[in-house]
């Protein structure tokens, strides 16, 4: 085989920008993974998203440890801590029954615990997020590469069909969708149902918003030498595409992959709180969301999952952006 | 039932009950307010029992907001507890509730009429007299003729599908009569007969005492029929009562000033203070509870209640505590336990569900002691005549009682407990926190609930109400409601616990009462003429329905209400479950 083409992509003047000047080694290549995480590593907003994020996977991975010792199990009932007396049945004490056992507070009426809820959570919107994720990068990559190094007309067959995707009205295509599907199907059911036909509705529509980038991509990379040479040298297309094409497209792949995940954390927000995200009492930022409006005279019901939301909206944005910056120093 | 005291009552059953009730006994015409207790002390419940700040000041409009819009503003098309209670105002119908606080307005009195019906022998004929100087609003006089035709119109369900069937399937109307309509000319002297105009003769199908509650509904109101206008009569119906409409913009606004053709001397009932009304529609709700309380807006004309958010600014400020009322209605929010899901066909193991469930959960779940409502022991709420005072199913604090559960549990072969569905309505967060509540409680012994929410427009005619969905589905448990046509044990139990009533296709309120006893004691109660026994027979099919346990009583519902600022002469009127309308005055 020919020259890696990652070597090849890697702009020269940026490989010795780093290297101090008593530097033992001799002068070395590095590859342009090397050199974007050293432009990320000293991005300090970028850092600060990335340690958000994997704070927040954290959470959500040890959800069932932390509410442990931190808090009560997230669907338990605590009325004795709601105003029943007076009958307002908002949480008894200032700033909506926050202490030191219920970090934020109760929910009025039923008592349950706020910071378990927003903990426990955290785990369906990000499930929820990655996976739908996972599918529109999967679906938006392949047809995108394909549609770049095809041509002709499968080129216009998929791209017709990315303005076809784009220009569907998808929330409320989500609502009639999530209304209709039955208890049980596919073999699935109850929130197992709910999870993977919200990751369908939401991966499934947000392909083409990869694609078109991949697409622009392989159309100005599979005009490069490499890529001649390694036809030249007898390489099939399915070759091509995945050795020559491919490790190339990694970068924008993985940059607009972060920036996707926010905002379908706002999307499984937007269904659950219309209604049609998973069932209760399964808690979900979204659905907590809906569940506060009626009680708006009880700020601190709304505060907290709206503060997560925000939080890993901005985290994963800020984060989207410095890898940006880091792959491509000229986008600045 | 589906909305706020929304009447689906049905005399399909219409074996008659020639009930005493006390017909004959109340004749009279004496305007019950004026010696009922009054107060101008501001205070929490001052205008449930009593009149507020009483007065005879005239003059002033009031201004009345609704969330939604009433399903018509012609009383012939009309089916809402709230809209009843409004279109006195601009008409008037043979019979009508006493105008008075308490108890009082449970007596009916002549209205139109000079008194009550007089029933034949076997309460099959009724007959009624029109008093006399009784106009519409042009000045014409309004005979028996006016009533007949208002009638014989509501008949016409494709263009009044609003209206209750009561007249159709009670009166003896001629073979395939379709209303003034569509079978104009035709003589229905079989079912209404106009002998003078002053006289209007009923013939019933079969014998029914009760015939003097119907005529207080708007159905029966009169319609002039030189100005009917069929389905746009509801932009200007021809008013008999006080006020008259001034303007109407659909689905916006309808203002009501005063009929220059009414005579109160006819008229002791309503007090026509206001100058005129002006009623909004399609308000946000919590718009309508800020305005009320700021005292920009005097009534919330749905009468259902504060939203949970003015709730607690009501209840925790003892100024705004003081402007609100809290009357009980007719109704009661429950959870059916359908008998044909599995385990559930054994009774154990729905006395387990009984035992097990937290009341005060499930009262809380509704919205507490004020909005939600008390704590149900039985089926008929304590309004209604022979109700029962009996806890079935005791436990401490009403919190459950576990240890019984489980004994339940194992008598009935499941000791580790059962998996069933919780069906809710999605557009409710009432019954969503019920059935999270349900959950949680039953976790306690084993049995696993998991919630399910619904279409509310669905919910009886596909889902929770459809026989085969209900056993295909495992819905073990299934959130309803129901309130009071009028308040007694026909209205109240007929449509949810006759077994007659389920249909397989779905659409039935009665989700899981299957027992011939009990449709066997309906017909015994519909044919009783003794009072006390009638009664006695309706707390026999309640204390059966509890017994077996296929219904789980929640709460019988109560409403916080919160006066306008500047009203006066402000009182709940327990016909309706809300303030009373005719009433209200301005400072």
């Amino acid at each position: 085989m020919t020259v890696p083409p990652t070597e090849v992509a890697t702009p020269q003047t940026d490989a010795l920008e780093t290297e101090g000047p008593d530097s033992p080694k001799a002068i070395e290549g590095r590859s342009l993974t090397q050199i974007a995480w050293r432009r990320l590593k000293r991005d300090k907003v970028a850092m600060a998203g990335a340690a958000v994020l994997i704070f927040l996977i954290l959470v959500a991975i040890f959800a069932p440890l932390i509410v442990k010792f931190l808090g009560h199990p997230p669907d338990e009932f605590h009325q004795d801590l709601v105003d029943t007396e007076m009958g307002t049945l908002g949480p008894k004490g200032a700033w909506g029954g926050i202490s030191w056992d219920y970090l934020f507070g109760v929910e009025p009426v039923n008592g349950r615990d706020l910071f378990s809820r927003v903990v426990y959570g955290s785990r369906i919107s990000l499930l929820i997020a990655f996976l739908a994720t996972l599918l529109s990068v999967i679906i938006g990559s392949t047809l995108g590469i394909i549609a770049g190094y095809a041509g002709g007309w499968v080129d216009a067959v998929i791209s017709r069909a990315m303005d076809v995707f784009l220009a569907f009205p998808l929330l409320v295509f989500a609502i009639a969708l999530a209304g209709v599907v039955p208890d049980n199907a596919f073999g699935l059911q109850g929130n197992t149902l709910r999870v993977v036909m919200l990751v369908f509705i939401i991966g499934f529509f947000n392909w083409p918003y990869i694609g078109r980038i991949i697409r622009g991509q392989t159309l100005s990379l599979r005009e490069r030498e490499f890529v001649d040479a390694a036809r030249s040298l007898g390489a099939r297309t399915p070759r091509i595409l995945a050795r020559e094409l491919l490790p190339n497209l990694v970068a924008p792949i993985l940059v607009y992959s972060t920036l996707l995940i926010p905002s379908n954390v706002l999307f499984e927000a937007a269904l659950s709180f219309l209604g049609v995200g998973i069932q209760p009492p399964t808690p979900s930022w979204g659905g907590m969301l809906s569940d506060a409006v009626t009680f708006y005279t009880m700020p601190h019901f709304m505060l907290f999952p709206g503060l997560a939301i925000f939080f890993t909206v901005l985290a994963f944005n800020l984060f989207g952006d410095g890898l940006r910056d880091a792959f491509d120093p000229r986008g600045r | 039932m589906s909305n706020p005291r929304k009447k689906r009552l049905l005399a399909v059953t219409a074996a008659a009950a020639v009930t005493a009730l006390g017909l004959a006994a109340c004749s009279g015409s004496s305007g019950g307010s004026n010696n009922a207790a009054t107060t101008t002390t501001a205070a929490f419940d001052a205008a449930n029992g009593k009149i507020f700040n009483p007065s005879d000041k005239k003059g002033g409009t009031i201004t009345m907001a609704d969330e939604g819009e009433p399903d018509s503003t012609d009383p012939g098309d009309s089916y809402y507890g709230y809209t009843w209670d409004l279109m006195r105002l601009y008409g008037r119908g043979l019979v009508m509730f006493d105008v008075a606080p308490g108890d009082g307005s449970s007596k009916l009195s002549g209205d139109l009429a000079d008194g009550l019906g007089k029933p034949s022998e076997n309460a099959k004929t009724w007959t009624y007299k029109l008093k006399s100087g009784l106009k519409f609003e042009d000045g014409t006089a309004i005979t028996s003729k006016d009533i007949k035709y208002a009638i014989t119109r509501t008949l016409d369900k494709d263009i009044f599908p609003d209206a209750p069937t009561y007249f159709d399937d009670l009166l003896a109307w001629p073979a395939d009569y379709k209303g003034a309509y569509k079978s104009k000319g035709v003589d229905v002297k079989s079912a209404i007969d106009t002998p003078d105009d002053s006289t209007i003769i009923f013939h019933l199908k079969n014998s029914f005492s009760g015939f003097d509650y119907l005529m207080t509904t708007s159905q029966a109101y009169p319609v002039p029929e030189a100005k009917d206008t069929g389905a746009k009569y509801k932009e200007h119906p021809i008013s008999s009562g006080p006020y008259m409409f001034a303007t109407y913009e659909a689905g916006k606004k309808f203002t009501l000033k005063r009929n220059p053709n009414w005579d109160a001397a006819t008229d002791p009932q309503r007090k026509a203070l206001p100058d005129g009304y002006e009623y909004s529609m399609n308000v946000n709700q919590d718009d309508i509870d800020n305005r009320i309380i700021a005292g920009d807006l005097d009534i919330h004309v749905t009468g259902t209640g504060v939203t949970p958010a003015t709730q607690g600014k009501v209840l925790s400020d003892p100024n705004l505590k003081a402007r609100a009322d809290n009357p009980t209605l007719a109704r009661l929010w429950y959870t059916s336990i359908p008998t044909t899901v599995a385990p559930l066909d054994n009774k154990d193991c729905r006395m387990a569900i009984m035992y097990a469930m937290d009341r005060t959960a499930y009262q809380t779940a509704y919205g507490g002691a004020f909005a939600g409502g008390a704590i149900a022991t039985s089926l008929m709420p304590p309004l209604i005549p022979g109700s029962l005072k009996k806890d079935f199913y005791p436990s401490q604090d009403n919190k459950g009682d576990l240890t019984k559960a489980k004994e339940a549990l194992t008598k009935c072969g499941k000791p580790d407990g059962f998996e069933i569905t919780m069906a809710f309505r999605n557009e409710r967060p009432k019954e969503k926190a019920l059935a999270e509540a349900f959950q949680q409680q039953l976790a306690k012994v084993g049995i696993k609930v998991t919630p399910k929410g619904f279409a509310k427009k669905d919910y009886f005619s596909t889902y929770a109400g459809n026989p085969p969905y209900v056993k295909a589905n495992n819905i073990g448990l299934a959130a309803n409601g129901w309130g009071a046509d009028w308040n007694d044990g026909y209205g109240f139990l007929a449509q949810i616990v006759d077994s007659r009533v389920i249909r397989e296709t779905g659409g039935s309120s009665n989700i899981s009462v299957r027992m011939p006893e009990v449709d066997k004691l309906i017909d015994q109660a519909a044919v009783e003429t003794d009072n006390a026994k009638r009664e006695a027979l309706y707390g026999q099919i309640d204390t059966l329905v509890m017994d077996n346990a296929v219904i789980y009583p929640g709460v019988w519902a109560k409403a916080l209400l919160v006066r306008g600022k500047t009203l006066t002469n402000v009182f709940v009127n327990q016909a309706y479950g809300m303030y009373d309308y005719t009433s209200l005055g301005k400072q």
